[in-house]
């Protein structure tokens, strides 16, 4: 009888005596979806161009912001090191595509898959072997980040929000929008969405996967260097952010695999649903459980709606 | 070159079926076994024996385990490592509770509660697949170490949260625990793996690892000819997640002999992964060759700038080891998807036929 009270009373409770609190959780868990959003988005941005499940766009995270506090502990000015970083991203786009992704048309998805899997391994050991193991941190005031907080007076209580959580958000929609705008309005994101929808198709009318692929994992390399600098501003630069955007999966699977709404909602639900549940359930299991929510989150998901929330219907032919 | 089976002849269906049709195979199969059960075990030094073969074998085993789910069955999983660590704690809990049973027949036991979690986590895989099965494959993992961790009674409450594996006989000999020999627990892993690879291979050569490969290659059409799906997908979760289980509570009783939650995180599911991809996706051999392999490559690799006097450290030959498996990854993946075992194939046919190509 307790324990139901526990779990079905009690956090209700809580959250109707301390609105505050309630406020801040959902805040947090806001800014941490938000981010796994962006990841997300890196994600739904390769496997629209491409039908590849890009495995390594965690890595890509990781080692867009470590070429980026890399080159600044080089020496070089902070804009200079932002824009290097951009270069080596791009750099890495085209050695991809060159490398990996020309050779291996027409795969299974799966093997695809698995290649960059191999990809990750790749670029987690030569990301290692040139900025070192150790932890980095962000150089988030010299690029001009806002830091500090702001104490808001709500619902007789406190909210504090650290500005970096609210620059995050904002570019993180600045970056959404801009990518909208280059699917839908420019030549290049049209002949993306062409890709998609048919490779033959699109080769034939002229398009050049080859040009495609690479400009659409820049892209994808864009975004995890926007979600790297976002990523490192809160907590530190290092390898372990490669399995914490494995949560981005969930997400996706939430979303769906096609879709950037989706993937933004997608990031939100499992960011502050997460939060939530540790935070009013979590004690009663004996917390930790952000570590494994949002992919039980996902496998009941899936099993009601296997295409996700935005997903296009799986039909499929013998 | 060095055999030819000119003059065996296949006269009834039985001879036909065989695995090993050819004399020689099997003379060379009995061949390893011999240098496996007896040379290895006099001649092999305990290091050797210690951290290379014992480990070696449990990989294989573990790689078999994942191969039949992900090889035979092609339902990707990155749980391995989780389903290993399923039992490796219910072997613990089970000799805490039985102490005077045989070891080795706890062990084989303990791959059950494996299988039984297995076919729960495997129980999307009805309805989804592809990535979509690795976010649950994922969920398992992840759960699953959080519970290794939250939840005392698997490690019997004890303050450094690690199972410790204790002192247990088996045919009254003592196999498990610090003052076994590596030579005794050598030949029981050997015997285990051998055994469980036996199984694996008719199971696979049936009628069930059939319709295994039939969902494999297209499940609507292999429904629609008339194989269940439920039954294929949930016996290939249950076989490989026992057969891992089993490697996890040979790795942790006979090799490791203490195991916290870190020697069952995702990175080991994913080493088992590339050890089945490297090695060949769909063939027992590649399991082995694969897991020789990565596990193999790094002690290779440290060993070379020793010999070389090129002074590297260790931290730079972990990222190395990296990154050339990275490579090899998406170098056998375009090159020969079918990996070692493939290659393997090849030479001993291009043997076979040497020094007349046609």
């Amino acid at each position: 009888m307790e324990l139901l009270y526990n779990i079905f009373a009690d956090p209700f409770v809580q959250m109707a005596t301390m609105p505050d609190f309630l406020l801040q959780v959902l805040w947090e868990g806001f800014v941490t979806g938000t981010l796994y959003a962006l990841i997300a988005l890196g994600y739904v941005l390769i496997f629209k161009a491409s039908g590849v499940f890009n495995f390594a766009q965690g890595i890509m995270v990781v080692f867009a912001a470590l070429s980026l506090v890399g080159f600044y502990q080089a020496g070089v000015p902070a804009w200079l090191a932002l824009l290097l970083a951009l270069g080596v991203m791009g750099l890495m786009a085209i050695g991809i595509e060159r490398l990996v992704l020309r050779h291996m048309v027409n795969q299974n998805e799966i093997i695809l898959f698995m290649a960059t899997i191999g990809l990750s391994y790749f670029l987690i050991g030569s990301g290692e072997l040139i900025f070192g193991g150790e932890t980095k941190s962000m150089i988030t005031e010299e690029l001009g980040l806002p830091t500090g907080s702001t104490v808001l007076d709500v619902a007789g209580g406190i909210v504090i929000l650290q500005h970096i959580d609210v620059a995050a958000a904002v570019i993180a929609g600045i970056l959404v929008a801009a990518l909208a705008f280059f699917f839908n309005k420019t030549r290049i994101g049209r002949a993306l969405r062409a890709v998609a929808d048919d490779h033959q198709a699109a080769l034939s009318v002229g398009i050049s996967l080859n040009q495609i692929w690479a400009v659409v994992w820049f892209a994808a390399g864009i975004v995890a260097l926007a979600t790297g600098i976002m990523w490192g501003a809160r907590s530190d630069v290092s390898f372990a952010l490669q399995i914490v955007a494995l949560k981005a999966l969930p997400v996706l699977i939430l979303g769906g695999f096609t879709s950037i709404p989706g993937a933004i909602i997608g990031g939100l639900i499992i960011g502050m649903g997460e939060k939530l549940f540790e935070v009013y359930w979590g004690g009663l299991m004996g917390s930790g459980v952000e570590g494994w929510f949002a992919y039980v989150i996902a496998l009941i998901f899936l099993m009601f709606r296997p295409q996700g929330l935005f997903g296009e219907k799986i039909i499929e032919r013998v | 070159m060095i055999y030819r089976e000119a003059g065996q002849f296949r006269t009834s269906y039985k001879q036909d079926s065989a695995i090993f049709p050819i004399l020689q195979d099997r003379i060379a199969i009995y061949f390893y076994l011999f240098i496996a059960f007896i040379v290895i075990p006099l001649f092999g030094s305990d290091f050797f024996i210690n951290s290379m073969m014992i480990p070696f074998l449990v990989f294989a085993l573990a790689s078999i385990g994942l191969n039949i789910l992900t090889g035979y069955t092609g339902q990707i999983s990155l749980g391995t490592g989780a389903f290993m660590g399923v039992g490796a704690y219910s072997a613990y809990k089970l000799t805490t509770y039985f102490p005077e049973a045989n070891i080795i027949l706890l062990v084989m036991l303990s791959g059950f509660f494996a299988a039984a979690i297995g076919m729960v986590f495997g129980l999307p895989s009805l309805r989804i697949k592809g990535f979509y099965l690795v976010v649950t494959t994922l969920a398992a993992q992840f759960f699953l170490e959080w519970a290794f961790i939250r939840i005392p009674w698997l490690y019997n409450y004890n303050d450094s949260g690690a199972i410790e594996v204790p002192q247990r006989e088996a045919f009254g000999i003592i196999v498990t625990g610090a003052s076994a020999t590596p030579t005794v627990r050598y030949l029981v892993v050997l015997s285990i793996v051998v055994f469980l690879t036996w199984i694996a291979s008719n199971l696979i050569h049936g009628r069930i690892g059939r319709s295994w490969m039939m969902i494999r290659d297209m499940d609507i059409a292999a429904e629609l000819i008339g194989v269940r799906p439920l039954y294929a997908k949930l016996s290939a979760f249950a076989v490989s997640s026992y057969i891992a289980g089993v490697a996890g509570a040979l790795m942790v009783f006979f090799w490791l002999g203490a195991a916290e939650v870190e020697s069952f995180d995702v990175n080991h599911s994913f080493l088992i992964l590339f050890m089945v991809i490297l090695g060949g996706l769909g063939s027992l051999v590649g399991s082995f060759l694969g897991a020789a392999f990565i596990w193999m490559l790094p002690i290779v690799i440290r060993a070379i700038p020793k010999m070389t006097g090129l002074d590297i450290n260790a931290s730079t030959v972990e990222q190395i080891n990296f990154m050339i498996i990275g490579a090899l990854i998406v170098f056998f993946l375009i090159i020969e998807p079918h990996g070692l075992a493939r290659l393997w194939a090849i030479a001993k046919q291009k043997l076979r036929v040497w020094p007349f190509p046609y």
